[in-house]
């Protein structure tokens, strides 16, 4: 009885802003509508126009496109910045100051970070001027600004800290030791790296990706503005959808969306074990 | 040719703080050496620069006559069991075994078929697809064991190799180890801060001092004429005391609760009583506080039995005197 008292607050406040809009979510993803408004129904078409539709399947393309790279680019950094922080630098004070450095991009919002790029990429852009001026280039890039080029930049901007970490966390737990005693076996650095660190880190690196993906899948923000409207993403095709008062539509998206990152997200968690990092 | 031997070895930390200061050292072939002394005197890092996972400051380490000073780890024909195993935690016990062969490069069902060969040897056979998780303290150490053996090092270096475990299993393990270095013919060197443990092992025990060596002998010889009074006190087991001509040792098995005499003598009262079995342990403060202990076979206690504050006076012969250097 007690116990059940002591987990009502959390699990009202989950039915009521979780589960009551997931329903209605799925709900109105079976209306019907048209111009003007949605007619409560319980019809199938929208879900019929989503995978029937030429449109939905590249837009997922495109958005796993950019899933995959942001996923694979910001993994690689992540863990080179986390295995800098972890086994390189010493010392606590040194490591702390040097964490809160890389969170220092978050105290600006997300829209301010992305605009920022904006005088650095663009055509007559500081990037462009320096490349003209080095003489490396003798015309702007036009790939630097608006352009897939550009949103994977931002993307990577963006989230690099997710996966620094939660692999920054678990390396910090590998006894130190067992490199030690890597290396007393005979193991070199990749070979500690491959045999020892890597399987002891997949915990970390499992919940770094599901955050990164899932807000890759996600995002409609960072794609609309960086490539300037020329690429798309599923979150885009949702937002265009809701502007244009077709919520239905809208809805029957989200839920496919949302159905396809659960699936990501379990796939993750079936190749690794991250309970002991819970 | 000896097996180690370290020539003017000299551990500096940043900051200045000498861990290790000039020792010599010579290991004779297939023998068991404890580095025995108190925290911070020096007998970790000097495994760990012998391991080379710690680098020398100054000095040469010669292994089998070959200097290895600037060699990495694996390159030296040695190998450590770590502190609390450092077992690799997502491995089971047979792929931390094998480890050392996969790094050199053994095919798999070699290397596994070998791993196998040093589970049995160390009785583990049964429980070889274990994760160290799922293994018992004393488990987890013989994997360890066998992880450093597989690559059949020509020392095997063990850092407090016991003192995780419990008494009694402590006492099982050391005939182990003992048991293991006799076998395989290869010169074990333990470090660890027992004295019990270094008599039980040793064939040369090495006591260290402030990052150098206070006595090295056979266990026999430092328990039976220590060089200094750290070392009497060290080692345990004596009495340090000081007269005019200089101080003196005298083993506390070799005293006596008797009536004053024309003797060497210690007259006070008793401080503490310790009931310990087998015998009995009497510790006799002085009026100016220096204390003395006998240890007494328990029968000789009990056919002349002191009560705690009573007065008593330990008497000693002459010839168990052992006179000190410092």
């Amino acid at each position: 009885m007690r116990a059940w008292f002591l987990a009502a607050p959390l699990a009202l406040v989950l039915a009521a802003f979780l589960l009551v809009p997931l329903a209605m979510l799925v709900a109105v993803s079976f209306y019907d509508y048209d111009s003007f408004r949605l007619i409560p129904d319980f019809v199938t078409t929208n879900y019929v126009e989503v995978f029937g539709s030429m449109v939905t399947w590249r837009t997922y393309g495109k958005t796993f496109f950019f899933a995959g790279i942001t996923w694979a680019i910001t993994l690689l950094v992540g863990f080179w910045v986390a295995y800098y922080l972890a086994f390189v630098v010493e010392g606590t004070g040194k490591r702390t100051v040097l964490f809160l450095l890389c969170t220092i991009p978050f105290w600006t919002s997300n829209l301010i970070r992305m605009i920022a790029w904006v005088p650095f990429l663009g055509r007559n852009g500081l990037a462009n001027r320096a490349l003209q001026g080095a003489g490396i280039t003798d015309q702007p890039l036009e790939f630097l600004l608006f352009s897939e080029f550009a949103v994977v930049l931002a993307f990577v901007h963006l989230y690099t800290l997710f996966m620094v970490v939660p692999i920054f966390n678990t390396m910090m737990r590998v006894d130190r030791r067992l490199i030690e005693a890597a290396v007393d076996a005979g193991a070199g650095f990749w070979r500690v790296l491959w045999f020892v660190i890597l399987p002891l880190c997949k915990p970390g690196i499992a919940i770094g990706s599901i955050f990164v993906i899932v807000l890759v899948m996600g995002d409609f923000v960072t794609v609309r503005l960086m490539s300037g409207g020329q690429s798309a993403s599923v979150g885009l095709m949702i937002s265009n959808q809701i502007s244009l008062l077709q919520y239905p539509a809208a809805a029957a998206n989200a839920v496919v969306l949302l159905i396809v990152v659960l699936m990501m997200v379990a796939a993750i968690l079936r190749i690794v074990d991250i309970r002991k990092e819970l | 040719m000896n097996d180690v031997e370290l020539i003017a070895v000299t551990k500096r930390y940043g900051g200045g703080a000498v861990a290790v200061d000039g020792i010599d050292l010579v290991i004779p072939p297939a023998s068991y050496t404890c580095l025995l002394g108190p925290s911070g005197c020096g007998k970790t890092s000097t495994l760990r620069m012998i391991a080379g996972h710690e680098e020398v400051s100054e000095g040469d380490i010669l292994l089998a006559g070959r200097n290895v000073t600037a060699l990495p780890p694996a390159k030296r024909g040695t190998a450590m069991m770590f502190q609390s195993y450092a077992l690799f935690p997502h491995l089971s016990a047979r792929d931390n075994v094998a480890f050392g062969l996969r790094m050199r490069g053994v095919a798999k069902v070699e290397r596994l078929a070998r791993a196998d060969k040093f589970l049995e040897l160390v009785h583990l056979s049964h429980l070889a697809e274990r994760l160290p998780a799922q293994l018992s303290g004393g488990q987890q150490q013989r994997v360890a064991l066998a992880r450093a053996l597989i690559t059949e090092p020509r020392v095997l270096l063990l850092d407090e190799p016991l003192s995780a475990l419990d008494p009694f299993l402590r006492a099982k393990m050391r005939e182990e180890l003992k048991r293991l270095q006799r076998e395989l013919g290869i010169s074990f060197i333990h470090v660890t801060h027992s004295q019990e443990e270094a008599m039980a092992l040793a064939d040369l025990t090495v006591v260290m001092d402030h990052g150098r060596i206070a006595q090295a002998g056979p266990p026999r010889e430092v328990f039976e004429k220590p060089a200094s009074s750290f070392v009497a006190r060290f080692i345990g087991g004596h009495n340090v005391l000081a007269r005019a001509q200089g101080s003196f040792a005298v083993r506390t098995d070799r005293m006596r609760l008797a009536a004053a005499g024309n003797g060497p003598q210690h007259a006070g009262q008793v401080s503490a009583l310790e009931y310990l079995g087998a015998a009995v342990r009497v510790v006799v403060a002085a009026a100016d506080g220096t204390e003395a202990e006998a240890l007494l076979a328990d029968a000789d206690f009990h056919a002349a039995p002191v009560a705690l504050g009573q007065g008593a006076t330990l008497v000693w012969d002459l010839a168990d005197e052992h006179a000190l250097a410092a």
